[in-house]
């Protein structure tokens, strides 16, 4: 038995101060709903895919399912960082596989800017190993530049590579109304941008951000009933690696994005020459150049390459992030891998608009959690 | 609670492996060994995950290590806007291992990949202890 992705919704991104948590998941649910065609009696279950550090309300499936009309179904959290709306999507896809549910919502939901900047700062400082390396105040950014400064030493990727990745991110993001910033950026102006933590600069970051993304699934016979685009499920992974990088063999790629890769591909029968269209967690630029590497677009080193040469722009050998990746999209945590599924799902329906890959068949999702403690990776097909 | 004297700003109050911080106070940089596989953990750890043994035995460290990677971080967390910016390292230690750390007196242009380096306590102006790495 097959499970499909039915239904897809997606929130504007950006500052939400309009919303409450609650409301902003209404935005993607209502979408999904008249996406299906569904209406809530016809769902078994909604899973939530959230950070709860980052909310003022406890316990956010409860007022989420209450809001959306789904009581008395079941709800309940998935968390694992960054990576939580897809850990909610193969939540879902297990329930269904294992017959508890034949449909399923997923909601991705994160309010990131509702926290002060001293909170923020707080909680910054804890993203790692709190124990060992937190004492010496490494940040988030910070993880991701000591890794950048050795892939750079490693491989002699540049600065300016870095930043080509950005632009790209901008041009998509400049065709995506729901994307948090919509506007082109120039190479000297990413490059020309403050320092966060060296080598990377501002516009190496992508933003907290607001919002939410659902998709509803539904087993085979049924998904076929509810719509004529049933887009599949064919390879669903996931991996873990050590949160301390110091207890790590390789920093200058995430190993759990490669396991998860390779079982993905195992999964669905198919190896990287076959995708066609990818949504990877461009958290940091230096993040993109290693997902190319770590997922097999190309080998370890040539990502910065990958991106002189604009092979994962539309019409290179495999456009990452037509719809402006995080960096463009902006970032609420849980949503953002959710998002990533509605945007595959959009391209293998041909619905993808100005940002369209044509004949788009095969697709993937790269979803890292943190600093690749946590890691998903989904191949869709039509 | 000894823990909590470890690190500029200390997030654990306490650990099995405590007495890191005690040898700190000595002026020691240790690790923990396996006294039944053998398997060496820096940072220390209270349990062997290769054995399932928690029969540890502390080893003091030469402090000789090489520069893995590094980074100076300009947007700080709450507690270090006072040093910002400042150059953190990830650094190989002669014995096996890696921690985080700062670099102590070297410029961010003369770090290079792969320099020899030496960690040493360093005890913070409010008594809070951790290891800084400076050239040989």
């Amino acid at each position: 038995m097959k499970v499909a992705i039915v239904g897809i919704g997606h929130s504007k991104f950006g500052r939400r101060d309009d919303a409450t948590v609650q409301e902003l998941s209404w935005e993607s649910f209502k979408e999904a709903m008249l996406d299906s065609d569904l209406r809530q009696k016809d769902i078994d279950a909604t899973v939530i895919g959230s950070s709860p550090e980052y909310h003022k309300q406890r316990s956010i499936p409860g007022v989420i399912a209450e809001y959306l009309g789904m009581n008395s179904q079941p709800t309940y959290l998935t968390e694992a960082a960054c990576g939580s709306g897809s850990a909610a999507i193969r939540t879902a896809y297990s329930l269904i596989k294992a017959g508890l549910h034949d449909v399923v919502a997923v909601v991705g939901i994160q309010k990131m800017l509702e926290l002060s900047t001293p909170e923020i700062l707080a909680l910054m400082g804890r993203v790692g190993d709190v124990q060992w390396e937190s004492g010496f105040g490494i940040t988030f950014p910070g993880y991701y530049a000591l890794f950048a400064r050795r892939h750079m030493h490693n491989y002699g990727t540049t600065e300016e590579q870095l930043a080509k990745v950005a632009v790209k991110a901008h041009h998509y993001g400049a065709m995506n109304p729901k994307a948090m910033f919509q506007k082109e950026i120039t190479l000297e102006k990413a490059l020309g941008s403050r320092p966060v933590a060296s080598p990377l600069k501002l516009f190496d970051c992508c933003a907290n951000a607001d919002g939410s993304a659902c998709v509803i699934l539904a087993k085979e016979d049924l998904a076929r009933k509810i719509t004529d685009t049933p887009v599949w499920i064919e390879g669903i992974a996931s991996a873990s690696a050590p949160i301390s990088v110091i207890r790590r063999e390789y920093v200058d790629r995430i190993p759990s994005a490669i396991i998860a890769a390779k079982e993905a591909y195992k999964q669905a029968g198919v190896g990287p020459d076959d995708i066609d269209v990818a949504d990877v967690h461009d958290c940091f630029t230096i993040a993109e150049i290693m997902a190319y590497e770590n997922l097999g677009f190309c080998e370890i080193g040539e990502g910065g390459k990958l991106i002189d040469e604009e092979q994962t722009y539309i019409g290179g050998k495999i456009p990452v992030n037509v719809d402006g990746g995080l960096k463009a999209k902006g970032h609420p945590v849980g949503a953002t891998g959710v998002s990533m599924t509605t945007e595959i799902v959009k391209q293998l329906r041909g619905d993808a608009g100005k940002r369209q890959v044509d004949g788009a068949e095969i697709g993937l999702t790269h979803n890292v959690g943190g600093i690749g403690q946590y890691c998903f990776v989904q191949i869709l097909k039509r | 609670m000894m823990f909590e004297k470890f690190g500029k700003i200390s997030y654990v109050p306490n650990s099995k492996v405590a007495k890191f911080v005690e040898y700190l106070e000595e002026g020691k940089l240790t690790g923990t060994k396996c006294r039944k596989c053998g398997t060496l953990y820096v940072p220390p750890k209270a349990d062997c995950v290769e054995c399932l043994d928690d029969d540890m035995e502390w080893v003091e460290l030469s402090g000789d290590c090489t520069l893995h990677t590094y980074t100076t971080i300009h947007a700080s967390p709450a507690g270090f806007e006072d040093i910002a910016p400042y150059t953190l390292l990830v650094v190989d230690v002669k014995e096996g291992g890696r921690v985080m750390t700062w670099a102590e007196g070297i410029p961010e242009d003369e770090l290079e990949i792969g320099m020899d380096l030496k960690l040493r306590v360093k005890t913070l102006d409010d008594g809070k202890l951790v290891y800084v790495a400076e050239k040989p």
